[in-house]
């Protein structure tokens, strides 16, 4: 065959295929739903891309691979903890995928640069984990979701415990990115007390703290307060302690301890206080189920990152069945998204106006369950009902 | 003040050491072999995930480190016969490429055995302390050992380069190889030898950075760019002129996150003189960089004939 006559066919084939693809268009209910699941799946942070990855399967499990009675297929995408791979990879989740629903994102760095193309296209976003203030507040968008948290939140929780404590003097330790600046100002907003040094640390390159905590050694404050989610809070743990300091100033944080870290953390976790929305043994029934199965499947507990997920897939299927998989009304998605009516992991919950959740935060500490097992537990709940600062700024 | 000034200064000069083994054996290769080794940070992974298997199979650290040494070596020496040996006639470019390839390789690979989260080194208790350097400065033990660890090592390659036969080979490939080769010397087992060194230096920078910083995939990669920068200011080959820069520049850096942020603080808010503070120390340590190249074009120690 000559190379024109292959061209020609080949430029038919493709013009003929044009409106076959557009065809399915017209009808009213999807016949598939399909989520693009953006998360960290390669790298130092894989164990968490995986972590959401499984509790999003387990979900699936639980209800069938169905929502609202529709097949249901989720399209994994990795972000290499990087912006700009996020917003490729988003990107193509768009255009070449033509998904149903966005979700995931663990870093705000990395949603910040993707939610533009996603809310842009009328595509619904639920982030399964970063919750950075710009889009809790003026950047506010209708397509918008967090199942998560607003970044402040958590951090509140921890301020108010501060408060419960006495502690009158905080030095502050954090990463300088979207969500570092967001967990400092979240403990700023509720701790009463004065803040006499405040660090923010290269991220993600810096992994001594040893210039730092010499600082911090040197301030004397009645307690330290830090935000170093992963590795980053194996890390600043290890040296803190290799510093002899945890015995004189306690150790708060947020978002520093999870089921992955605490494999590395052990004892060094013991003896510091956090605050959460969410631990393992939340007594409501949902959790219960979640948390039961993915240990009776994966050996292993999970960490927030993957119960937001879970909830995550729950919310988007709440919203599937409220409109009986008619995705093209983009109103009625957007109320039954809303509604919330599903059953968190976390217990109540519901959207504020901006939506992102209102919840209680609980103070949580770590205990040794055997020699070699270390597991998270709820002391007491902090505060109840709380609702981030951003959403009176929030315009919708 | 004078005494957190000093806390300062030692944490800049365990910082400094660090990357002075791990430049130590990146200037070697690269100066006498004309090898641009990219996956010496790999090397560096590789001894701190041996050391932290080691140590939990043996469970004590220091018979941890003593196997991980040799076996950082030995997986050098098959790193080179199998991948580089090809490669030291070919162009720069064609190394950087291979060696790349080679970090990915090991980066996936040491997720496929040692899983994705990463390992601890675990250290005996009385490492996990402190001591009293001075009456009310206590410092965490194990980074007073990396100075006495880093110290003894640049020693140790003092005296090996320059007093030994081997040093003396060293110094002469690192000068001129053709000649060395001419002479006679087998310069196919000095290279395996000196990549060797190179790799057991970057397990023993790997494995005493391992107990602060955690073992993790890609662990190696950033503290690379730092090293490459040392062999920059320092002189392609020179161990003499690592040394110097590595310290110069965990000096630098250091003094520039203690007290840069503090300074600017008084007139920014707390994260706009955090970005400004870490932009400045590390601009600092490339001013240094470009001052020295505009100075001393071939570094402070060159080796003679380069």
């Amino acid at each position: 065959m000559k190379v024109s006559t292959l061209l020609s066919l080949t430029s038919a084939l493709a013009l003929a295929a044009v409106p076959f693809v557009a065809q399915p268009a017209a009808a009213q209910a999807n016949k598939k739903i399909k989520i693009g699941f953006v998360t960290t799946l390669s790298g130092p942070n894989a164990a968490y891309g995986v972590d959401m990855k499984n509790s999003v399967e387990l979900a699936l499990e639980h209800m069938g691979r169905k929502m609202g009675g529709i097949p249901v297929e989720v399209v994994y995408e990795d972000d290499e903890q990087k912006p700009e791979v996020g917003k490729q990879k988003t990107d193509k989740l768009l255009q070449r995928d033509k998904v149903d629903f966005v979700a995931g994102y663990i870093w705000s760095n990395v949603l910040l640069a993707s939610y533009k193309p996603v809310v842009d296209s009328k595509t619904f976003l639920i982030s399964a984990n970063a919750g950075p203030s710009p889009l809790a507040g003026e950047q506010c968008n209708p397509y918008f979701f967090a199942a998560s948290w607003a970044n402040e939140q958590n951090p509140m929780g921890v301020g108010e415990l501060l408060n419960q404590k006495g502690v009158k003097k905080l030095y502050i330790v954090a990463p300088n990115y979207a969500a570092g600046q967001d967990m400092a100002n979240g403990v700023k907003a509720t701790f009463k007390g004065q803040v006499v040094g405040q660090d923010m640390t290269k991220w993600p390159d810096q992994l001594d703290f040893s210039a730092e905590i010499s600082k911090i050694r040197a301030a004397k404050p009645d307690a330290v307060y830090v935000f170093y989610p992963s590795r980053w809070g194996v890390q600043f743990y290890t040296q803190y302690s290799q510093s002899g300091l945890k015995k004189d100033i306690p150790l708060y944080s947020v978002f520093t301890i999870d089921a992955v870290t605490l494999k590395l953390q052990k004892d060094l976790a013991l003896d510091t206080y956090f605050g959460l929305f969410w631990a393992p043994d939340l007594p409501y029934a949902t959790n219960q189920k979640f948390v039961t199965d993915y240990k009776k499947k994966h050996k292993d507990t999970p960490t927030f990152y993957g119960a937001q997920s879970y909830d995550a897939m729950n919310l988007i299927a709440s919203a599937v069945a409220g409109t009986k998989g008619n995705l093209k009304d983009k109103d009625a998605v957007r109320k039954a998204l809303e509604a919330a009516k599903f059953d968190s992991v976390r217990g109540p919950f519901k959207f504020n106006t901006n939506h992102f959740p209102i919840h209680a935060i609980y103070q949580q500490e770590v205990y040794k369950v055997s020699d070699s097992e270390y597991d998270i537990r709820t002391i007491s709940k902090i505060i109840d009902n709380l609702q981030d600062p951003n959403a009176p700024k929030c315009k919708m | 003040m004078l005494l957190l000034l000093f806390e300062q200064f030692l944490n800049g000069l365990q910082i400094g050491l660090l990357l002075f083994l791990l430049a130590a054996g990146l200037t070697l290769v690269f100066g006498i072999m004309d090898l641009v080794n990219l996956a010496h940070g790999s090397l560096y992974m590789m001894g701190a995930y041996f050391a932290a298997v080691f140590t939990q199979w043996t469970g004590n650290f220091f018979l941890g480190a003593l196997l991980a040494l040799p076996a950082g070596a030995l997986l050098g020496i098959i790193v080179e016969v199998v991948a580089l040996r090809t490669l030291y006639t070919r162009d720069h470019l064609d190394q950087v490429l291979a060696t790349f390839g080679l970090i990915l390789f090991f980066n996936e690979f040491a997720r496929v055995v040692f899983g994705a989260g990463g390992m601890a080194i675990e250290l005996p208790s009385w490492l996990e302390g402190q001591v009293e350097i001075m009456p009310g400065l206590p410092y965490p033990s194990f980074r007073f050992l990396i100075i006495v660890v880093g110290l003894g090592c640049a020693g140790f390659l003092y005296l090996l380069v320059q007093k030994t036969r081997l040093g003396m080979l060293i110094r002469a490939g690192a000068s001129n190889r053709e000649m060395v080769g001419a002479l006679g010397i087998d310069i196919k087992l000095l290279f395996t030898l000196v990549f060797g060194l190179g790799s057991a230096l970057a397990a023993l920078a790997g494995l005493m950075s391992g107990p602060i910083t955690t073992v993790q995939i890609g662990m190696g990669d950033n503290i690379l760019i730092l090293a490459l920068v040392v062999i920059v200011i320092g002189g392609i080959g020179s161990i003499r002129g690592a040394f110097i820069a590595a310290v110069a520049i965990g000096v630098i850096d250091t003094m520039g996150r203690a007290f840069l942020p503090n300074m600017l603080g008084s007139f920014l808010n707390p994260s706009d003189a955090g970005t400004l503070a870490q932009a400045l120390s590390s601009m600092l340590i490339y001013i240094l960089m470009a001052a020295v190249l505009v100075l001393r074009p071939a570094g402070l120690f060159p080796a003679p004939g380069r």
